[in-house]
């Protein structure tokens, strides 16, 4: 890897200034030292994750503990940060001086940046052919890109859809929907009925959680193919059209709750636990929360299944995983690698599976773990077998930014969801630049 | 002063020192602190600015002098996040300024209780954004519409920062000389009178002071707006700040980034000069 | 027209506490009467959970322990700040206020300057000193940083303090033999106590209440701030805003008690100060 040099090379026109001042500050520094060794074999590595849905910073602890354990030679560092800050913080501490941390946690869509950024390190030789053999395929789509592995695979997730059963049964719906024309379909039954003034809330902030919950409408709607393989935009026609179309449909009839424009994951939970919305899709980990008597007034009421189908398909899943991966600045590659490999391991998997679902095919064959919830485990399973992928381009956060932007122009009726949609598409070739 | 200072030096008999040395030895450790803080890093930033640097394209950094200025002063992004910006600098600035001065003239009575206004100001000042902006969270529906999501953050600022103001303005009143107000109240002048040829005319170095300081703040506004809607929704409150973070955090550009760093400080540095020549008019000294 | 004053500030009042009478509110509300809408002023279940958790709460109670961490490093920075700024920004304050040299006016504009640069022109070469000194996730980090423009800020406030104070006592110390140092110690501070303490208010709150910095800066309890430590209430299962409430009630006392203790030298002290230009 050549990658070593990039940094450094940057910061060189520095270094005299610098010198003065560490030998003025130096005495004074606590600082935790970057991917240090200590003595006597001693190695300590500095991983950063995520606070928000799937494992808990409890859950995540534990694992590290028990590997802390199995491993005495190794001690993790761990920091927690909010969804929001994580891809900013690693782009600041990788792609300066040493980097400062030998792993961290990567979203479904950065792979294609981080590797071209040459922050992490293809691990594609490394991974062991059981553990490939062994996990959803989506989830090791989740860390592919040209071909090669970027991270291993720890979280498999995708966006469920939550139902108040009590206000289906009140409004005489016996089963829930299918297909997204039926869910517009019992969402103007329980408006018209008075039952809820919105029965639908989504995530649709300006932020991830927009793109997450179109990919997965699209998907079914003619598909997500949002970047074609010669790397043109086809988010602008099939099913990213149409997904969009429906959902400023679903604005314009009513049904949808007006707020989710500033709604994240997080806000259509409380709205679904206010019993202020009868419908809403979201990551596993909101399962808990709804049920959960001391912050939902709706507990117990609450059910889920797969997401609704549509023209192309009869469900879809947006692929929501995360995997651990390793820096290309660490100094422990195999140490941090192992400890991947570990927090991604079976049986750590199916030991903390209350917010998350394990990544492993046999997981979901084993009654003593699926019998806490059959259904959603048979849900959760349909939907790992296919889960689609947001496009995996160097350039997504830009790109993703625009959508974003496009996305809510549409929703508000500033733009048709056609011209919005080109916009964006007509940019693309400034991105790839 | 020329004679008075001369004087000084006169008196000061013996001692080795002039004047100009005792100043730099005065100034010279705070401009050490600034020195080593800001100007270091800041030509840094000046050097990563005419480089088209992309993280995403590791090694091929090629020099492109002013480019990434002029890509972004002919960009429509670049022009709409900074009259986003202005558009909020100008009205939450007003709105504190003539909230502020209400503030100030309020605490400025001889009220029983006054102590308690007094303390209990800067509260709002005190709270941390994060709670603040919490607390609108409850109120979420306002931020997912684009023409009010502007006007929430304008209000969180103006409530967060009005007491500052307030302060300041209500120190420029004390400073002033009553028996000028009492002569005038004796003449008959009534209050709006009293302010509005009195007051607002000896308060006008301070009210310049103000506006100046919290327009240059308010321009550069990131933490508010990042934390309460990340600049959306559909870019309704993406101003300069909040676009040039995306363009080098997001975007891994962290040449045009740095341009666009220079190009805000650029236009705070227009409105500082402005505003000293404002100063210079008002009869003030530097 | 007295009615009308009450009246006035009765209005103020509300509008400064009534947020933050809903902040306490809200922080001893139990979790579901949080989600009403429209919001509940008077909850339906009381509960002091979320302070003892915050005060109290330990044995690998994240929250908790991360905030007191918190409350500590914020203590810590933000007095150092405005210890440091005031110790540096006072002589130069002097300086600007009395003394005549080549490049005053240009030296005052540069301070001015650095004051009102976006953080954002700053923070990835700052990061990358910092990760270069080994300095990341330290408190001495937040504060040479923060002294960088709490400084400007200070010298700016405390030259047209001192700009206000007559210089015939410096004159009257000179004639006596003091040099600039004394003059500056034995007259000048005593004299500016009120405009020292004031100042060091504002200071301290900018300190306080910075985020951005510390959002990119630090990485564990060891450095985090109360607002990077409250930022993470808002975690895994959603936001809980009773908690976040709780840490901004708390995040506000010390500041709030300091200006309490100095309330009548806040006026006094500024009244000559900064707003002299």
């Amino acid at each position: 890897m050549t990658d070593a040099r990039r940094g450094p090379s940057r910061m060189r026109p520095l270094w005299p200034l610098l010198a003065a001042m560490v030998v003025a500050l130096s005495a004074c520094s606590g600082g935790n030292n970057t991917t240090s060794s200590g003595g006597g074999g001693q190695v300590t590595l500095n991983t950063i994750w995520m606070k928000q849905a799937a494992y808990s910073d409890d859950e995540v602890k534990a694992m590290i503990t028990a590997f802390e354990a199995a491993n005495p030679t190794i001690k993790v560092n761990a920091e927690f940060v909010q969804y929001e800050s994580l891809h900013d913080k690693i782009v600041t501490a990788q792609s300066t001086g040493n980097g400062q941390y030998d792993t961290v946690l990567m979203d479904t869509p950065w792979p294609a940046e981080f590797a071209d950024a040459q922050i992490v390190r293809d691990i594609t030789d490394k991974v062991p052919a059981d553990f490939k053999s062994g996990v959803f395929d989506s989830a090791f789509t989740s860390s592919l890109y040209k071909g090669k592995t970027w991270g291993v695979p720890w979280i498999n997730d995708t966006k469920f859809f939550f139902y108040n059963k009590k206000m289906f049964q009140q409004a005489g719906i016996t089963s829930p929907p299918k297909t997204w024309d039926e869910v517009v379909t019992d969402a103007k039954l329980l408006k018209s009925k008075g039952i809820v003034q919105y029965p639908l809330a989504w995530s649709w902030v300006q932020a991830e959680a927009v793109i997450c919950d179109w990919a997965e409408i699209a998907a079914v709607m003619g598909g997500a193919s949002f970047i074609d393989d010669q790397g043109n935009p086809t988010f602008n026609k099939g099913g990213g059209l149409a997904a969009l179309q429906f959902m400023k449909q679903t604005i314009d009839d009513g049904i949808t709750n007006p707020a989710s424009l500033g709604f994240k994951e997080d806000d259509v939970n409380s709205t679904i636990a206010a019993g202020q919305a009868a419908m809403g899709l979201n990551w596993t980990y909101g399962y808990n929360v709804l049920n959960d008597k001391t912050k939902s007034k709706v507990a117990g009421d609450i059910a889920v299944t797969a997401a609704p189908g549509g023209s192309s398909a009869s469900t879809s899943g947006v692929n929501g995983g995360m995997s651990i991966a390793v820096t290309t600045k660490t100094q422990h590659p195999d140490e941090a690698l192992k400890l991947a490999l570990w927090m991604a391991s079976e049986p750590m998997q199916e030991k903390y599976d209350a917010n998350t679902f394990p990544e492993w095919k046999a997981s979901f064959d084993k009654t003593d773990l699926t019998a806490t919830n059959p259904d959603f485990w048979a849900a959760a399973k349909s939907a790992f077998a296919g889960l689609v992928a947001r496009p995996v381009v160097p350039y997504y956060t830009n790109l993703s930014n625009a959508l974003q932007v496009a996305i809510q122009e549409a929703l508000k009726g500033s733009k048709t969801p056609q011209q919005a949609l080109d916009e964006v598409a007509a940019k693309v070739p400034d991105m790839k630049k | 002063m020329a004679v008075l200072a001369r004087t000084r030096r006169r008196v000061r008999s013996g001692r080795p020192w002039p004047e100009s040395w005792v100043a730099a030895a005065f100034v010279a450790p705070a401009a050490l602190v600034i020195v080593l803080i800001v100007l270091i890093p800041l030509g840094r930033a000046l050097w990563m600015s005419v480089f088209d640097i992309r993280l995403t394209r590791p090694g091929v950094e090629p020099f492109v002098g002013l480019g990434n200025y002029l890509e972004q002063l002919t960009s429509g992004d670049f022009w709409a996040a900074t009259w986003r910006a202005l558009y909020f600098t100008v009205v939450s600035t007003t709105l504190e300024l003539g909230f502020g001065m209400g503030l100030a003239l309020l605490m400025d009575q001889p009220l029983r209780w006054r102590w308690l206004l007094r303390t209990l100001v800067i509260l709002p000042w005190a709270l941390p954004l994060l709670t603040q902006t919490g607390l609108l969270h409850s109120y979420e529906p306002f931020l997912s519409d684009s023409d009010l999501a502007m006007w929430m953050v304008i209000v969180a600022d103006v409530w967060k920062l009005t007491p500052l103001v307030a302060i300041l303005l209500l120190a420029g009143l004390q400073s002033i000389d009553r028996e000028v107000v009492e002569v005038a109240r004796v003449d008959g002048a009534g209050p709006w009178q009293v302010f509005r040829h009195i007051l607002l005319p000896l308060l006008t170095p301070v009210i310049l002071i103000l506006l100046v300081l919290r327009t240059m703040e308010a321009f550069k506004v990131f933490d508010l707006i990042w934390i309460m809607t990340h600049g959306g929704p559909a870019n309704s409150t993406q101003t300069i700040a909040i676009y040039a973070y995306q363009t080098a955090y997001q975007g891994f550009d962290f040449g045009r980034g740095a341009a666009l760093g220079y190009l805000i400080a650029l236009v705070i540095m227009v409105l500082a000069a402005v505003y000293l020549r404002l100063l210079g008019r008002t009869g003030q000294t530097m | 027209m007295r009615v009308l004053l009450y009246a006035g500030m009765v209005v103020a009042l509300l509008v400064i506490l009534a947020p933050f009478a809903w902040l306490i509110i809200s922080s001893v509300a139990a979790p579901v009467d949080l989600l009403e809408r429209p919001l509940k002023w008077i909850p339906a279940h009381i509960t002091f959970d979320r302070f003892a958790e915050l005060t109290f709460g330990g044995g690998g109670d994240e929250n908790a322990e991360g905030f007191r961490a918190a409350l500590v490093n914020s203590t810590i920075i933000a007095g150092a700040v405005t210890a440091l700024s005031l110790v540096v920004g006072t002589p130069a304050a002097y300086a600007f206020a009395r003394l005549r040299f080549p490049g005053r006016g240009w030296l005052i504009l540069a301070f001015m300057a650095t004051y009102m640069l976006p953080p954002i022109a700053l923070i990835l070469p700052l990061y990358q000193i910092m990760g270069a000194l080994n300095l990341l996730d330290t408190r001495l980090a937040l504060i040479v940083i923060y002294a960088s423009f709490v400084t400007p800020f200070v010298i700016w406030i405390m030259r047209g303090y001192i700009s206000s104070i007559s210089s015939d006592l410096d004159d009257a110390a000179r004639v006596d033999g003091a040099s600039r140092l004394g003059v500056l110690w034995r007259v000048i501070i005593p004299i500016s106590i009120p405009g020292l303490l004031s100042t060091a208010l504002l200071a301290f709150l900018m300190a306080w209440d910075e985020f951005l910095y510390a959002l990119i800066m630090t990485q564990t309890p060891a450095a985090k701030t109360l607002p990077v430590a409250i930022n993470d209430f808002i975690g895994r299962h959603g936001l809980d805003f009773g908690l976040l409430a709780t840490g901004g009630v708390i995040a506000a006392l010390p500041p709030v008690v300091i200006a309490f203790v100095f309330q009548r030298y806040i006026v006094a002290g500024l009244a000559s100060g900064g707003v002299k230009g």
